[in-house]
C-alpha cells in the first residue's frame, strides 16, 4: 500500500455471507485491497472467486436479505475527509454517496438503463438529483455528458431511448450517466465484458482518459488478463473468496508469487509453449475451484503443494506493495 | 495443401428475413479446408462467422453459393440425404449449458448420436459411451449423470464427446471456449488439439479470440460484415497482416503483458448493422484509409503471397496508398 | 426423478403454506370422489318427500334438497361427476393442445393454419364457446367433456408454442438436428420433454377452469342431464327454493370454490417452483 497518498477505498478483510436453501454459504472470506486517488486497481478472478461479490458489497447492492457484510470494513474516503464505513452506513446515506461519489459501471448497459426514458432524461435525473441543477441546465449538462464520452452528435442523441443505440454507445451513456457527478471512486464491474474487441479497446481507452482528467479512483473488476494489463495500475487476485495476490501492474505479470497467479498466466493461449512434438500447447490448472477446505483453498490444484498447505488457514502476507497468501512463495520463487 | 481439400465452399451467400428487415449475414465468402487442417474463422458480432458453421452443416438453408463436403456438392441436397454428413461433420457449441439437453443423462446425449447411425447397441453401446467419456477425460461411470451435476468445462467435454461419436471427419467448433474461466479453457483447448491429433480432425473453429485461433488454427480467415477480408496462413495473417482491419483487430485485441505497447491506434465507431451494410467496401466507414473508390466498388480478394489473400483496394505493402483524402 | 430430487421438489413446493394447505384440500376431495360410496352417509338419488328442504341437521349434516335426497351424500357423489368431467377435460386439451402446439411450435409452415384456428377460437368468450358447442351436439357428460376441451386446447396450444419456439433454437436441438436425429425423436424427446413443466402448470389451471365452466353450464341447462348429480346441477336445481332454503346452493357452490380455488393455488405453487429451476435448467 502507498503509504504517503491515504487510499480513497480500503477493504479490510471483508467477509460476506449468503443464506441459501442450503444453509450459509461464505463467497468471500478474507478480502484487503485498496485503490488510491487517480489509480486504477483491477480485481481479477474466474468465476466463483467472488470479485463480483465483493464488488456488490462494496456498492452496498448485495441482494437483501439473504445477503450480508459478516465481516471486516469497506473503509471509503469521503470529499469531506470524513472517512466511512460503506459496510455499516445506513442506506440512506449510502444512496447519497452512490451517484454523487461513488459511480458503477456494470457489464450490460441494457438492463441498467431504464428504457422508457431518453438517454437524456436519465442523465439530467442524476444531476439534478445530486447537483440541485435545474431541467434545462440539467439536460444541457447531460449533452455535454454524451459529448465528454465520445459520443457523436451528442445534441441530437439526448433525445434517444436506450434500444436505439448499440452496446458500446450504450456503455458510453452508462459511463457519462457515472461521471455526470464526478466520482471520486468509480467501480466498474465487467465493463467490457459484452461488447467487441475494437469496441472494447474504444471503452477502455475512454476510461482511461477520463480517470486521467478528474482523477478519480478505479476498480476495474473484469476476469479478462488482457484488459488488466492494459488498464490497471495495481492488480489483486481473488481465488475461492479470499485474495491471493496484490501487485503493480508489471511486477505482477512479470513475477507472479503465489502458484496460482503464476499458473493462471500460463493458461493464456498467448503464452503457449511449443511442446517436445513441435505442437504450441497452453498450460492448463487441473479441476475447477471446489469445495474449500481448511488450508489454502488453491492447494488441491496446486502442483506445488505440500502437505503444510492443507493444515491450516494461510494468512496474507503483506511486504512493501506486496502481498501474497502462500506458504511456499519463497522457496517456490528461488 | 496437396490432398484435395475435404471442404470447399464458394460464393456462400445467406440473407435472413425480407426487405426492409433484410440482413446480410453472410455475402460472397469462398475457402477450401485441406484434410486435418484448422481454419479459423475470426470476426466480430455480424461478421456471420457463426452463420457460416451452421450453412456447412446445413442447420439452416444457404440463400446461394456451393457448398462441396469430400468432393460431393451438398448445398442444395434435401435434409433426407444428409446421412452423410451427418455422420462425417459434427459441431461443438459455445454454450456449454444450453448445448445438453437438461432432460437427459449424459448415457442418453452420447447414445443418441450412435443411435441416429445405429453405429452401436446392446452392452456394445454402453461400452463405446464409456470410452468416448474417457477419451474427452471424464470417468465412464460419469455416464449416468445428468447436465446440472457437470461443471462448465465438463459440460464442453461432453459436448466434445457427443460430436465425435460419430467419428466425423470434420468438426466445427463454434466458439468453443469462450464461455469458459481461463484456467478451464486452457483444458479443453489441449483436449482439442490431442483429439486432433488422435484422430486426424478437420477443423472450422470458430471464435472471436485472436489468441486462441493463433493457437489452434493453421490457417485464418478474418470476417467482417459477413465478408473475408483477409485469409491466410496463421503466421502470415497475424505477423503479416494486409487488410486495413486485420490491422485494427490486431491491435485492438488487449496483450496479457504491461510491457506491451498499449492500444494506441483503434477504430472509432460502430460496428454497421448488417441489416444496412456500407456500400461498396463494408470496411469503409471505420477504415482509417478510405476513398470514394472504397464507396464506388466492393474489393475482391486479391494475392497477397501463396495462400494469402486479402480484399481491400489498396495494399499499403506495396505502396499502393490513396491519395491523401 | 431420484428419491432425494423429488424430496427436494417437495420441499420446495410446499415452502409456502398455503400451497400446502390446498394440496391438502384437493387430495381429500379427490379422496372423496373416489370413495364417494363408502363415505356418503345416504343414496344421493334417494327421494324422501317428507324430509325435503330440511335444513342442516344430525341426520342430514348439510341439509335436503327439494326432493328430501341428503345434499352432503350428492356433494360426496358429484365430486365424482365435476372433477371426472374436468380430469376428462384436463386429459383432451393436454393431450391434442401438445400435439398442435409443437407442431405449431416447430414446423414454420403449420404455425399459420393452427395459430388462426386458435385465435379465432380464443376470441370468443369460454362459456358463450362452450354453450353453443353443447347445444349444437347435445346435453350429456361426453359432449360436456368435448365442449369444454375444444374451449381449453387453444390455451395449451398457445403455452406449448410459446415454449417450442424457444426451445426449438437451443443449442442441444441443434446439435441433435446436426447429428442426423429424427425430427420424431427430436419433438418427442428433446423438446417434449422441456415443454412438460409449463404444460403441467397450466393443467391444474384447466383443471380448476373445468369445473367451473361445467357447474355454470349446468346451472344454464347447457349442461348434463339433470339426474345425474354434479355441482352444478345441483345449483341449477336448487336456485328457486335458494331464499327459503340457503343450505340447497350454498354448501354444493361452496364445494365448487374450494376445488377451484385450491386448484388454482396448487397451479401457482408449482408455477412459481418450476420458472426460476427451468430458466437455470436451460
Amino acid at each position: 500500500m502507498n503509504m504517503d497518498t491515504p487510499s480513497l477505498l480500503s477493504i479490510q478483510d471483508l467477509e460476506v455471507r449468503f443464506r441459501t436453501e442450503d444453509g450459509e454459504v461464505t463467497p468471500v472470506r478474507g478480502v484487503t485491497l485498496s485503490v488510491s486517488p487517480g489509480e486504477t486497481v483491477a480485481l481479477v478472478g474466474e468465476s466463483g472467486s467472488g470479485k463480483s461479490v465483493t464488488s456488490l458489497a462494496t456498492m452496498g447492492l448485495l441482494p437483501r436479505p439473504a445477503g450480508r457484510v459478516s465481516g471486516g470494513k469497506i473503509l471509503f474516503r469521503q470529499r469531506s475527509g470524513q472517512t466511512v464505513d460503506l459496510a455499516t452506513l445506513p442506506l440512506p446515506d449510502l444512496r447519497r454517496l452512490r451517484g454523487a461519489e461513488i459511480a458503477m459501471v456494470f457489464q450490460e448497459p441494457m438492463t441498467s438503463l431504464n428504457p422508457v426514458l431518453t438517454v437524456g432524461e436519465q442523465i439530467a435525473e442524476s444531476v439534478r438529483l445530486h447537483m440541485g441543477l435545474g431541467h434545462a441546465s440539467a439536460l444541457k449538462r447531460a449533452a455535454e455528458m454524451l459529448d465528454l464520452v465520445e459520443i457523436p452528435n451528442a445534441r441530437r442523441r439526448v433525445h434517444e431511448y436506450p434500444h436505439q443505440m448499440s452496446g458500446g454507445m450504450r456503455q458510453r451513456v452508462m459511463i457519462a450517466l457515472a461521471m455526470s457527478c464526478n466520482p471520486s471512486l468509480l467501480i466498474a464491474d465487467e465493463p467490457t465484458t459484452a461488447l467487441d474487441v475494437t469496441i472494447q479497446a474504444q471503452i477502455l481507452v475512454l476510461i482511461q482518459r477520463l480517470q486521467r482528467e478528474i482523477g478519480m479512483g478505479v476498480l476495474f473488476i473484469t476476469h479478462n488478463l488482457g484488459v488488466v494489463a492494459e488498464i490497471a495500475d495495481r492488480v489483486t487476485v481473488m481465488y475461492a473468496g479470499q485474495v491471493v495476490e496484490t501487485g503493480s501492474v508489471g511486477e505482477l505479470f512479470r513475477t507472479p508469487r503465489h502458484p496460482y497467479t503464476s499458473a493462471l498466466l500460463n493458461c493464456l493461449p498467448a503464452r503457449a509453449r511449443r511442446g517436445e512434438d513441435g505442437r504450441r500447447v497452453v498450460q492448463s490448472i487441473p479441476g475447477s475451484i471446489g469445495k474449500v477446505g481448511n488450508g489454502c483453498a488453491f492447494a488441491p490444484r496446486c502442483g506445488q503443494a505440500t502437505d503444510s498447505c492443507q493444515a491450516g488457514s494461510v494468512l496474507l502476507e503483506t511486504e512493501m506493495d506486496r502481498s501474497v497468501r502462500c506458504l511456499r512463495w519463497r522457496e517456490i520463487l528461488a | 495443401m496437396s490432398a484435395s481439400p475435404l471442404l470447399v465452399v464458394e460464393g456462400l451467400t445467406k440473407h435472413f428475413g425480407r426487405t426492409p428487415h433484410l440482413v446480410r449475414a453472410v455475402e460472397d465468402v469462398g475457402f477450401h479446408v485441406a484434410p486435418g487442417e484448422v481454419l479459423g474463422l475470426v470476426g466480430e458480432s455480424g461478421s456471420g462467422k457463426s452463420t457460416i458453421g451452421r450453412l456447412v452443416l446445413r442447420l439452416i438453408d444457404p440463400t446461394s453459393g456451393t457448398i462441396r463436403f469430400a468432393g460431393e456438392d451438398i448445398s442444395k441436397r434435401p435434409e433426407r440425404q444428409l446421412k452423410a454428413l451427418r455422420r462425417n461433420a459434427q459441431m461443438v457449441f459455445q454454450d456449454p449449458y444450453a448445448s445438453l439437453n437438461p432432460r437427459l443423462r449424459v448415457r442418453d446425449i452420447i447414445g443418441e448420436a450412435l443411435d441416429a447411425h445405429r453405429l452401436a447397441g446392446g452392452a456394445r453401446r454402453t461400452e463405446r459411451i464409456g470410452e468416448l467419456l474417457e477419451t474427452v477425460g471424464l470417468p465412464a461411470t460419469h455416464m449416468t449423470r445428468f447436465p446440472h451435476e457437470f461443471s462448465g468445462g465438463q459440460r464442453q467435454r461432453i459436448g466434445i464427446a457427443r460430436a465425435l461419436a460419430v467419428e466425423p471427419k470434420l468438426i466445427i467448433a463454434d466458439e468453443p471456449v469462450s464461455a469458459l474461466d481461463v484456467s478451464v479453457q486452457a483444458q479443453v483447448l489441449n483436449l482439442m488439439q490431442d483429439l486432433r491429433q488422435r484422430f486426424g480432425l478437420t477443423m472450422l473453429f470458430i471464435s472471436h479470440d485472436l489468441d486462441v485461433v493463433e493457437l489452434m488454427c493453421d490457417r485464418i480467415a478474418v470476417l467482417y460484415l459477413g465478408r473475408i477480408m483477409e485469409i491466410g496462413s496463421t503466421d502470415d495473417v497475424v505477423s503479416r497482416p494486409r487488410h486495413p482491419y486485420t490491422r485494427a483487430l490486431l491491435a485492438a485485441s488487449p496483450k496479457a503483458d504491461p510491457d506491451a505497447p498499449k492500444i494506441r491506434r483503434m477504430l472509432t465507431g460502430d460496428i454497421p448493422s448488417p441489416m444496412a451494410p456500407p456500400s461498396g467496401c463494408v470496411f469503409r466507414t471505420r477504415c482509417p484509409m478510405a476513398t470514394e473508390e472504397c464507396a464506388r466498388s466492393i474489393p475482391q480478394l486479391r494475392s497477397a503471397g501463396e495462400d494469402h489473400q486479402f480484399a481491400c483496394h489498396y495494399d499499403m505493402a506495396h505502396g499502393e496508398r490513396p491519395a491523401a483524402a | 426423478m431420484e428419491q432425494s430430487s423429488l424430496l427436494l421438489f417437495l420441499r420446495r413446493m410446499f415452502r409456502r403454506k398455503l400451497v400446502l394447505v390446498a394440496f391438502v384440500v384437493l387430495c381429500a376431495i379427490m379422496l372423496m370422489a373416489l370413495l364417494a360410496p363408502w363415505i356418503a352417509p345416504h343414496e344421493p338419488t334417494t327421494i324422501r318427500v317428507v324430509r325435503r328442504l330440511k335444513p342442516p341437521s344430525e341426520l342430514n349434516w348439510l341439509g335436503t334438497d327439494e326432493f328430501g335426497r341428503d345434499i352432503l351424500s350428492r356433494i360426496v357423489y358429484g365430486a365424482r361427476a365435476s372433477l371426472g368431467i374436468g380430469l376428462a377435460v384436463v386429459l383432451v386439451s393436454m393431450t391434442v393442445g401438445t400435439l398442435f402446439g409443437l407442431m405449431a411450435g416447430y414446423f414454420r409452415s403449420l404455425d399459420g393454419i393452427i395459430m388462426r384456428v386458435v385465435d379465432a377460437l380464443m376470441a370468443l368468450p369460454d362459456i358463450l364457446l362452450a354453450i353453443f358447442l353443447v347445444a349444437v351436439l347435445g346435453a350429456s357428460a361426453f359432449n360436456v367433456v368435448l365442449a369444454l376441451s375444444i374451449v381449453y386446447t387453444p390455451r395449451v396450444i398457445r403455452v406449448v408454442r410459446a415454449s417450442t419456439l424457444v426451445i426449438r433454437e437451443l443449442p442441444f436441438v441443434e446439435a441433435a438436428r446436426a447429428l442426423g436425429v429424427s425430427t420424431r425423436r427430436i419433438l418427442s424427446v428433446h423438446i417434449l420433454l422441456n415443454v412438460a413443466s409449463p404444460v403441467l402448470v397450466q393443467a391444474t389451471f384447466i383443471f380448476a377452469y373445468a369445473v367451473l365452466a361445467e357447474a355454470g353450464l349446468s346451472f344454464l341447462g347447457a349442461g348434463v342431464p339433470p339426474e345425474l348429480p354434479t355441482w352444478g346441477t345441483m345449483i341449477a336445481s336448487g336456485q328457486q327454493y335458494a331464499d327459503q332454503a340457503f343450505w340447497v346452493v350454498l354448501f354444493p357452490g361452496l364445494a365448487i370454490v374450494l376445488a377451484a380455488l385450491s386448484l388454482q393455488v396448487v397451479g401457482d405453487g408449482l408455477r412459481d417452483m418450476l420458472d426460476p429451476k427451468l430458466r437455470k435448467a436451460l
